[in-house]
């Protein structure tokens, strides 16, 4: 569906400051696949580069994006680089910002916010029909109608992802980046969404792309995972693989520094070491 | 009795006022939580989602909000009414707090050291400039840090990790006996977060100061803490050693928790619910047919 070719990307005009660097590897359709990396590893920045959005500042310095679609109404093939996919958002292609607890316009109400985002092709019938048929998708996400007529400050942190990933996949995209969406909230909330997630991406077998720096979360849900370490991919495979034998040192590590419940405890390791 | 503990909690409670100019009604954020830190040197782990006024406790016990109900006593004196009421230095320098954003701890326009300088000067622990310099880098050393390292850098020049050491290091300044910490290592990356957790038992077993550990994280508390209270809607619903109440969970709401952390090794069993309502996805037997990563 999308294949990253060598690609590096970075910020600024006169100078360059390299974010990702000669990254490859191939987004395929019908999977749920993670970019896991900490601060700085430029996950956000790739992910930014794959959805085409270069309105921030961003470059691609070399190297190349590519995406493969099947226009809904014609059947045709589209083939283009990300920087050409403007006219797939909101259609082929959703994208869930990080921040998103902050990305809902404050001064629009929900209703106006989901209509405004909708390809041409979502928006038949009359304004009441597409009302009904948002509030119908928004209750499968446990939301309520009235949540359309609420401004984002009225609905708590879980609601507002909900909204937004509900926005997301009304449209039933072909791929869906998401990144870092459940990070603020709460463990309880978090595992809903994820749940939710995972179960559009089988429903509508479309792809999601999903950046979490939280390891747990790629163990969990999805089906491959790319390490990033510094601009660069240190590790990439099947999920279940990485995490029953992590090749990369930097990997090892991060497996290793998770705490776990009933694990060992520092109370153990001080009363053992001194 | 209240002498032998470093703090005392005893049916504190905060109520907050919620909606309407006129009328609207009461809500609390805290209700009726109790507890003791003894006088040996722990580190106790509160635990709760958002909401569950897990903050409010802790700002309650830095003296940043005034119960509504309920007193608090360190070290048998109390730090609410009019009666014996330690002062406002004196329990600075007993009583420090670590924030969640180091990034807005400190000012962006004085170099950390300057920083810490006046911390030490304006608790009154140094007299002179050069003390006060001394009491620094005494503090940063026991963070496996020093004065020299951080000398002349703003903020912005060191990791969210390494400032919060920072944090820690200023914190430990006075030699306090107590440490609330409300979310410290939830803004660090997760290869940094166990060095400072780590940290802040080596401190507790060296340097005797006790720490009140704020968290939505019942994993680092599990691994930290001596002993954890779980916070929902503002009550403690269940405390103790972590070992028992963690291993052996009898509330339904710490069940709920637990089994919400995504933990490596334990799939959630919703997901195979959801893999068998759509057995077209067939992920987990995946062979070769993808294309792998093909990484360079």
């Amino acid at each position: 569906m999308i294949s990253i070719d060598n690609v590096t990307v970075g910020y600024g005009a006169a100078g360059f400051i390299t974010a990702v660097d000669g990254v490859s590897f191939t987004i395929g359709s019908n999977e749920i696949i993670g970019i896991a990396g900490e601060s700085g590893s430029g996950k956000s920045t790739l992910m930014r580069a794959v959805y085409g959005d270069f309105s921030t500042g961003l470059r691609i310095k070399s190297g190349t994006v590519t995406g493969r679609f099947t226009d809904a109404a014609t059947g045709k093939t589209i083939e283009k680089p990300s920087s050409l996919f403007r006219d797939l958002w909101w259609d082929q292609i959703s994208y869930i910002p990080q921040g998103s607890m902050s990305v809902l316009n404050p001064l629009m109400k929900i209703e106006k916010q989901v209509v405004d985002g909708l390809p041409r092709r979502e928006r038949g019938g009359g304004r009441r029909e597409l009302r009904a048929r948002i509030a119908k998708f928004l209750a499968g996400f446990g939301l309520e109608e009235n949540v359309l007529d609420a401004y984002p400050h009225q609905l708590s942190g879980g609601m507002r992802q909900r909204v937004l990933v509900a926005i997301a996949a009304f449209v039933n995209p072909r791929l869906i980046l998401a990144d870092e969406p459940t990070t603020a909230l709460d463990v309880v909330v978090q595992k809903k969404i994820l749940l939710m997630m995972v179960e559009i991406q089988r429903r509508l077998q479309n792809t999601l792309v999903l950046v979490s720096h939280d390891l747990g979360v790629h163990y969990q849900i999805t089906d491959r995972l790319v390490i990033m370490y510094k601009g660069q991919i240190v590790e990439a495979g099947r999920t279940a693989d990485i995490f029953a034998n992590p090749q990369h040192d930097y990997t090892r590590n991060l497996i290793a520094s998770l705490p776990r419940l009933h694990g060992q405890r520092a109370v153990d390791r001080v009363g053992a070491g001194a | 009795m209240s002498d032998a503990s470093i703090l005392e909690v005893r049916n504190v409670s905060r109520s907050y006022r919620k909606g309407g100019f006129f009328g609207g009604t009461h809500f609390k954020a805290v209700d009726d939580v109790s507890f003791t830190l003894p006088a040996k040197p722990q580190v106790f782990s509160i635990v709760g989602e958002s909401g569950s006024g897990k903050t409010t406790l802790a700002r309650m016990v830095l003296r940043l909000v005034e119960p509504s109900e309920g007193d608090i006593r360190l070290l048998g004196r109390p730090l609410i009414g009019k009666e014996g009421r330690i002062d406002s230095l004196e329990f600075r320098r007993l009583v420090q707090p670590i924030f969640q954003n180091p990034f807005e701890a400190f000012s962006a326009y004085l170099p950390i050291e300057d920083y810490l300088r006046r911390t030490a000067l304006n608790l009154k622990v140094a007299k002179s400039v050069e003390e006060a310099d001394r009491l620094a880098d005494r503090a940063l050393r026991s963070v496996n840090l020093s004065l020299e390292r951080i000398r002349g850098k703003y903020i912005r020049q060191f990791s969210g990790g390494e400032l919060q050491r920072i944090s820690v290091a200023r914190a430990l300044i006075p030699q306090p006996k107590l440490i609330v910490a409300d979310e410290p290592v939830s803004m660090v990356d997760a290869s940094l977060r166990m060095s400072i957790v780590n940290l802040f038992r080596t401190i507790v077993e060296e340097q005797g100061v006790s720490f009140i550990y704020i968290t939505h994280d019942l994993s680092t508390a599990y691994y930290l803490s001596d002993q954890v209270a779980i916070m929902n809607h503002g009550r403690v619903v269940e405390s103790g050693v972590p070992t028992d109440i963690l291993d052996n969970p009898s509330e339904a709401y710490t069940r709920e928790l637990m089994a919400a952390i995504p933990t490596v090794g334990e799939r959630w069993s919703e997901l195979d619910a959801i893999d068998s309502a759509y057995p077209t996805h067939s992920s987990r037997q995946k062979t070769g047919s993808n294309q792998p990563p093909a990484n360079a």
